[in-house]
Protein backbone atom coordinates (compact mmCIF):
# COMPACT_ATOMS: atom_id res chain seq x y z
CA UNK A 1 0.00 0.00 0.00
CA UNK A 2 2.47 2.66 1.00
CA UNK A 3 4.57 1.90 -2.66
CA UNK A 4 0.88 3.02 -4.36
CA UNK A 5 0.26 6.32 -2.16
CA UNK A 6 4.37 7.19 -3.01
CA UNK A 7 4.48 8.83 -6.74
CA UNK A 8 5.09 6.13 -9.16
CA UNK A 9 8.03 5.11 -11.27
CA UNK A 10 8.03 6.07 -15.09
CA UNK A 11 8.76 2.09 -16.17
CA UNK A 12 5.21 0.77 -14.19
CA UNK A 13 3.48 4.12 -15.50
CA UNK A 14 4.34 3.86 -18.96
CA UNK A 15 3.29 0.33 -19.66
CA UNK A 16 0.10 1.28 -17.50
CA UNK A 17 -0.88 3.85 -20.34
CA UNK A 18 -0.01 1.56 -22.92
CA UNK A 19 -2.48 -0.50 -21.37
CA UNK A 20 -5.16 1.54 -21.42
CA UNK A 21 -4.93 2.05 -25.19
CA UNK A 22 -4.90 -1.66 -25.81
CA UNK A 23 -7.55 -2.14 -23.74
CA UNK A 24 -9.54 0.57 -25.75
CA UNK A 25 -8.87 -0.91 -28.99
CA UNK A 26 -9.53 -4.97 -27.55
CA UNK A 27 -12.60 -2.90 -26.73
CA UNK A 28 -13.29 -1.59 -30.44
CA UNK A 29 -12.67 1.86 -29.73
CA UNK A 30 -9.79 3.92 -30.06
CA UNK A 31 -7.37 6.19 -27.10
CA UNK A 32 -8.52 9.70 -28.13
CA UNK A 33 -8.32 12.17 -25.53
CA UNK A 34 -8.85 15.59 -28.20
CA UNK A 35 -12.30 13.59 -29.96
CA UNK A 36 -13.96 14.67 -26.93
CA UNK A 37 -13.35 18.32 -27.27
CA UNK A 38 -14.93 18.21 -31.37
CA UNK A 39 -17.89 16.02 -29.73
CA UNK A 40 -18.49 18.77 -26.87
CA UNK A 41 -18.81 21.38 -30.31
CA UNK A 42 -20.93 18.93 -31.40
CA UNK A 43 -23.49 18.80 -28.40
CA UNK A 44 -23.79 22.08 -28.44
CA UNK A 45 -25.03 22.83 -31.79
CA UNK A 46 -21.51 23.66 -33.24
CA UNK A 47 -23.06 21.02 -36.39
CA UNK A 48 -25.94 23.29 -37.42
CA UNK A 49 -23.58 25.89 -38.96
CA UNK A 50 -20.23 24.24 -39.22
CA UNK A 51 -19.70 20.70 -41.12
CA UNK A 52 -16.94 19.38 -39.46
CA UNK A 53 -19.12 18.54 -36.09
CA UNK A 54 -21.99 17.56 -38.19
CA UNK A 55 -22.32 14.09 -36.46
CA UNK A 56 -23.91 11.92 -34.02
CA UNK A 57 -22.15 13.43 -30.82
CA UNK A 58 -24.32 10.18 -28.73
CA UNK A 59 -21.81 7.74 -31.33
CA UNK A 60 -19.22 9.09 -28.78
CA UNK A 61 -20.87 8.36 -25.39
CA UNK A 62 -18.30 5.78 -24.56
CA UNK A 63 -15.57 8.38 -24.91
CA UNK A 64 -17.21 10.95 -22.79
CA UNK A 65 -18.06 8.17 -19.60
CA UNK A 66 -13.91 7.70 -20.13
CA UNK A 67 -13.97 11.29 -19.61
CA UNK A 68 -15.92 11.46 -16.89
CA UNK A 69 -13.63 8.47 -15.38
CA UNK A 70 -10.73 10.39 -15.41
CA UNK A 71 -12.09 13.56 -13.82
CA UNK A 72 -13.05 10.77 -11.17
CA UNK A 73 -9.78 8.86 -11.17
CA UNK A 74 -7.85 12.23 -10.70
CA UNK A 75 -10.43 12.50 -7.27
CA UNK A 76 -9.33 9.25 -6.59
CA UNK A 77 -5.47 9.41 -6.85
CA UNK A 78 -5.33 12.74 -5.51
CA UNK A 79 -7.38 12.56 -2.34
CA UNK A 80 -6.93 9.04 -1.30
CA UNK A 81 -3.91 7.68 -3.35
CA UNK A 82 -1.37 10.13 -2.29
CA UNK A 83 0.78 11.06 0.38
CA UNK A 84 2.18 14.73 0.58
CA UNK A 85 4.62 14.82 -1.29
CA UNK A 86 6.77 17.22 -3.50
CA UNK A 87 7.74 16.41 -7.07
CA UNK A 88 10.99 15.84 -7.57
CA UNK A 89 12.46 17.92 -9.54
CA UNK A 90 15.66 18.49 -10.97
CA UNK A 91 17.19 21.31 -8.61
CA UNK A 92 18.06 23.67 -11.76
CA UNK A 93 14.54 23.19 -13.16
CA UNK A 94 13.76 24.53 -9.54
CA UNK A 95 16.12 27.26 -10.03
CA UNK A 96 15.01 28.45 -13.28
CA UNK A 97 11.40 28.44 -12.74
CA UNK A 98 12.66 30.82 -9.43
CA UNK A 99 14.25 33.07 -11.81
CA UNK A 100 10.95 33.61 -13.83
CA UNK A 101 9.03 34.38 -10.88
CA UNK A 102 7.72 30.79 -10.15
CA UNK A 103 8.68 29.88 -6.30
CA UNK A 104 7.42 26.50 -4.40
CA UNK A 105 8.19 24.87 -7.64
CA UNK A 106 7.01 21.31 -7.62
CA UNK A 107 5.14 21.61 -4.01
CA UNK A 108 1.64 21.39 -5.73
CA UNK A 109 0.51 19.66 -8.81
CA UNK A 110 0.54 23.01 -11.01
CA UNK A 111 1.97 26.38 -9.97
CA UNK A 112 -0.50 28.70 -8.16
CA UNK A 113 0.62 31.69 -9.98
CA UNK A 114 -1.33 30.51 -13.41
CA UNK A 115 -3.84 28.33 -11.86
CA UNK A 116 -4.69 30.27 -8.40
CA UNK A 117 -8.00 32.48 -8.50
CA UNK A 118 -5.58 35.36 -7.76
CA UNK A 119 -3.80 34.92 -11.33
CA UNK A 120 -7.17 33.77 -12.62
CA UNK A 121 -8.82 36.90 -11.80
CA UNK A 122 -5.53 39.11 -13.01
CA UNK A 123 -5.28 40.07 -16.99
CA UNK A 124 -2.14 38.52 -17.76
CA UNK A 125 -3.12 35.18 -15.71
CA UNK A 126 -6.22 34.57 -17.53
CA UNK A 127 -4.95 35.40 -21.05
CA UNK A 128 -2.13 32.89 -20.43
CA UNK A 129 -4.57 29.75 -19.65
CA UNK A 130 -7.21 31.13 -22.46
CA UNK A 131 -4.29 31.15 -25.24
CA UNK A 132 -2.84 27.93 -23.90
CA UNK A 133 -6.22 26.25 -24.19
CA UNK A 134 -6.88 27.50 -27.64
CA UNK A 135 -3.68 26.61 -29.08
CA UNK A 136 -4.27 22.87 -27.38
CA UNK A 137 -7.81 22.78 -28.41
CA UNK A 138 -6.76 24.20 -32.17
CA UNK A 139 -3.72 22.40 -32.70
CA UNK A 140 -4.89 19.16 -31.37
CA UNK A 141 -7.22 18.82 -33.88
CA UNK A 142 -5.64 20.74 -36.55
CA UNK A 143 -2.72 17.98 -36.23
CA UNK A 144 -5.47 15.17 -35.77
CA UNK A 145 -4.52 13.71 -32.62
CA UNK A 146 -3.01 15.28 -28.92
CA UNK A 147 -0.30 13.18 -26.92
CA UNK A 148 -2.59 10.08 -26.56
CA UNK A 149 -4.01 9.83 -30.55
CA UNK A 150 -0.46 10.76 -31.82
CA UNK A 151 2.64 9.97 -29.63
CA UNK A 152 1.05 6.84 -27.72
CA UNK A 153 -1.45 5.00 -29.90
CA UNK A 154 0.09 6.76 -33.30
CA UNK A 155 3.27 5.87 -32.41
CA UNK A 156 2.45 2.41 -31.24
CA UNK A 157 1.56 1.88 -34.09
CA UNK A 158 4.34 3.07 -36.31
CA UNK A 159 2.73 5.84 -37.99
CA UNK A 160 4.70 8.48 -39.97
CA UNK A 161 2.10 11.61 -39.24
CA UNK A 162 2.27 10.68 -35.71
CA UNK A 163 5.87 10.94 -35.55
CA UNK A 164 5.77 14.36 -37.69
CA UNK A 165 3.26 15.52 -35.45
CA UNK A 166 5.05 14.64 -32.49
CA UNK A 167 8.14 16.76 -33.91
CA UNK A 168 5.79 19.09 -33.79
CA UNK A 169 4.71 19.05 -29.89
CA UNK A 170 8.35 19.19 -29.40
CA UNK A 171 8.82 22.26 -31.49
CA UNK A 172 6.09 23.89 -30.18
CA UNK A 173 7.19 23.19 -26.63
CA UNK A 174 10.77 23.84 -27.05
CA UNK A 175 9.95 27.47 -28.75
CA UNK A 176 7.33 28.22 -25.90
CA UNK A 177 9.64 27.33 -22.87
CA UNK A 178 13.03 28.15 -24.23
CA UNK A 179 12.08 31.62 -26.47
CA UNK A 180 8.81 32.81 -24.82
CA UNK A 181 8.53 31.67 -21.04
CA UNK A 182 11.42 34.68 -20.71
CA UNK A 183 8.83 37.00 -22.20
CA UNK A 184 6.17 36.21 -20.65
CA UNK A 185 7.47 35.95 -17.19
CA UNK B 1 -24.22 -0.63 -17.43
CA UNK B 2 -22.74 -0.34 -21.01
CA UNK B 3 -20.95 2.41 -20.11
CA UNK B 4 -19.14 0.88 -16.98
CA UNK B 5 -16.20 -0.88 -18.39
CA UNK B 6 -15.51 2.79 -20.22
CA UNK B 7 -16.06 4.62 -16.24
CA UNK B 8 -13.47 2.28 -15.17
CA UNK B 9 -10.88 2.89 -17.85
CA UNK B 10 -11.48 6.55 -17.52
CA UNK B 11 -10.82 5.75 -13.90
CA UNK B 12 -7.80 3.66 -14.26
CA UNK B 13 -6.21 6.53 -16.67
CA UNK B 14 -7.14 9.36 -13.95
CA UNK B 15 -5.03 7.50 -11.38
CA UNK B 16 -2.18 6.38 -13.83
CA UNK B 17 -1.63 9.96 -14.89
CA UNK B 18 -1.76 11.72 -11.56
CA UNK B 19 -0.12 9.11 -9.64
CA UNK B 20 3.14 8.92 -12.75
CA UNK B 21 2.70 12.89 -11.97
CA UNK B 22 2.58 13.22 -15.96
CA UNK B 23 -0.49 16.06 -15.33
CA UNK B 24 2.21 18.29 -13.58
CA UNK B 25 2.86 21.58 -15.21
CA UNK B 26 6.48 21.42 -13.60
CA UNK B 27 6.99 17.75 -15.17
CA UNK B 28 6.02 18.91 -18.55
CA UNK B 29 8.36 22.17 -18.30
CA UNK B 30 11.27 20.07 -16.82
CA UNK B 31 10.60 17.55 -20.04
CA UNK B 32 11.12 20.33 -22.16
CA UNK B 33 14.05 20.98 -20.80
CA UNK B 34 15.67 18.22 -20.87
CA UNK B 35 16.30 18.22 -17.00
CA UNK B 36 14.57 14.71 -16.25
CA UNK B 37 14.39 11.53 -17.82
CA UNK B 38 11.09 10.98 -16.05
CA UNK B 39 8.66 12.01 -18.32
CA UNK B 40 10.74 10.32 -21.84
CA UNK B 41 10.90 7.18 -19.32
CA UNK B 42 7.08 7.56 -19.67
CA UNK B 43 6.24 8.16 -22.92
CA UNK B 44 8.79 5.56 -24.11
CA UNK B 45 8.18 2.75 -22.13
CA UNK B 46 4.38 3.20 -23.26
CA UNK B 47 5.07 3.62 -26.77
CA UNK B 48 7.72 0.21 -26.42
CA UNK B 49 4.94 -1.74 -23.96
CA UNK B 50 2.54 -0.29 -26.82
CA UNK B 51 4.43 -1.56 -29.78
CA UNK B 52 4.82 -4.98 -28.22
CA UNK B 53 1.20 -5.40 -27.68
CA UNK B 54 -0.03 -4.10 -31.08
CA UNK B 55 2.71 -6.37 -32.78
CA UNK B 56 1.59 -9.61 -31.02
CA UNK B 57 -2.42 -8.74 -31.88
CA UNK B 58 -0.97 -8.69 -35.21
CA UNK B 59 0.41 -12.27 -34.80
CA UNK B 60 -1.91 -13.90 -33.01
CA UNK B 61 -4.76 -12.91 -35.20
CA UNK B 62 -6.66 -11.32 -31.95
CA UNK B 63 -10.06 -9.76 -32.26
CA UNK B 64 -11.78 -7.27 -30.40
CA UNK B 65 -14.61 -7.90 -28.57
CA UNK B 66 -16.88 -7.03 -31.67
CA UNK B 67 -15.41 -9.98 -33.30
CA UNK B 68 -13.17 -8.43 -35.78
CA UNK B 69 -9.23 -7.95 -35.88
CA UNK B 70 -7.47 -5.63 -33.69
CA UNK B 71 -7.38 -2.52 -35.96
CA UNK B 72 -5.81 1.30 -35.04
CA UNK B 73 -7.48 4.03 -37.03
CA UNK B 74 -4.95 5.01 -39.67
CA UNK B 75 -3.94 8.76 -40.27
CA UNK B 76 -4.19 10.12 -43.22
CA UNK B 77 -0.45 11.07 -45.20
CA UNK B 78 0.58 14.83 -44.85
CA UNK B 79 2.93 17.15 -43.29
CA UNK B 80 2.04 20.11 -42.49
CA UNK B 81 -0.93 19.94 -40.96
CA UNK B 82 0.73 17.52 -38.41
CA UNK B 83 4.00 19.57 -38.74
CA UNK B 84 2.06 23.05 -38.51
CA UNK B 85 -0.34 21.57 -36.04
CA UNK B 86 1.68 19.57 -34.14
CA UNK B 87 3.39 22.92 -32.99
CA UNK B 88 0.37 25.17 -32.12
CA UNK B 89 -0.42 21.78 -29.99
CA UNK B 90 3.08 21.85 -28.65
CA UNK B 91 3.00 25.48 -27.54
CA UNK B 92 -0.47 25.23 -25.92
CA UNK B 93 1.12 22.26 -24.17
CA UNK B 94 3.81 23.95 -22.56
CA UNK B 95 2.43 26.87 -21.13
CA UNK B 96 -0.73 25.73 -20.04
CA UNK B 97 1.06 22.50 -18.61
CA UNK B 98 -2.29 20.06 -20.10
CA UNK B 99 -3.11 18.10 -22.75
CA UNK B 100 -6.23 17.35 -23.63
CA UNK B 101 -6.10 13.79 -21.05
CA UNK B 102 -4.68 15.90 -18.11
CA UNK B 103 -6.82 18.79 -18.21
CA UNK B 104 -9.95 16.71 -17.22
CA UNK B 105 -8.04 15.12 -14.44
CA UNK B 106 -7.07 17.83 -12.90
CA UNK B 107 -10.42 19.07 -12.24
CA UNK B 108 -10.54 15.72 -10.68
CA UNK B 109 -8.30 16.91 -8.12
CA UNK B 110 -10.06 19.77 -7.34
CA UNK B 111 -8.42 22.65 -10.06
CA UNK B 112 -11.44 23.76 -10.75
CA UNK B 113 -10.03 26.79 -12.84
CA UNK B 114 -8.59 24.19 -15.04
CA UNK B 115 -12.13 24.36 -16.53
CA UNK B 116 -11.47 27.82 -18.71
CA UNK B 117 -8.21 25.85 -20.03
CA UNK B 118 -10.71 23.34 -21.15
CA UNK B 119 -13.51 25.89 -22.71
CA UNK B 120 -11.00 27.68 -24.62
CA UNK B 121 -9.23 24.45 -25.61
CA UNK B 122 -13.14 23.70 -26.76
CA UNK B 123 -13.72 26.96 -28.80
CA UNK B 124 -9.71 25.91 -30.23
CA UNK B 125 -11.28 23.04 -32.05
CA UNK B 126 -14.19 24.99 -32.82
CA UNK B 127 -12.36 27.84 -34.06
CA UNK B 128 -10.59 24.84 -36.18
CA UNK B 129 -13.67 23.40 -37.70
CA UNK B 130 -14.56 26.87 -39.13
CA UNK B 131 -11.53 27.61 -41.25
CA UNK B 132 -10.39 23.92 -41.65
CA UNK B 133 -11.21 24.37 -45.28
CA UNK B 134 -8.98 27.18 -45.62
CA UNK B 135 -5.54 25.90 -43.85
CA UNK B 136 -3.14 23.78 -45.37
CA UNK B 137 -3.09 20.34 -44.76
Amino acid sequence: MESILQPWPWYISGPLIALTMFILIYLGKTFGMSSNLRTFCAIIGAGKKTEFFDFDWKSQKWNLTVVLGAVIGGFIAHFWLSNPVDIALNPDTVEHLSQLGFDNAGKSLLPSELYSWDAVFSIKGLSILIIGGFLVGFGTRYAGGCTSGHAITGLSSLQRPSLIAVIGFFIGGLIMVHLLFPLIF
Amino acid sequence: MKYLKFLVIGIFFGIVLVKSEAVSWYRIYEMFRFESFHMYGIIGTAVGTGIILMLLSKQFKIKNTEGSLMHVPTKERGLIRYLLGGSLFGLGWALSGACPGPMYILVGTGVFSMLIVILAAIFGTYFYGVIKDKLPH
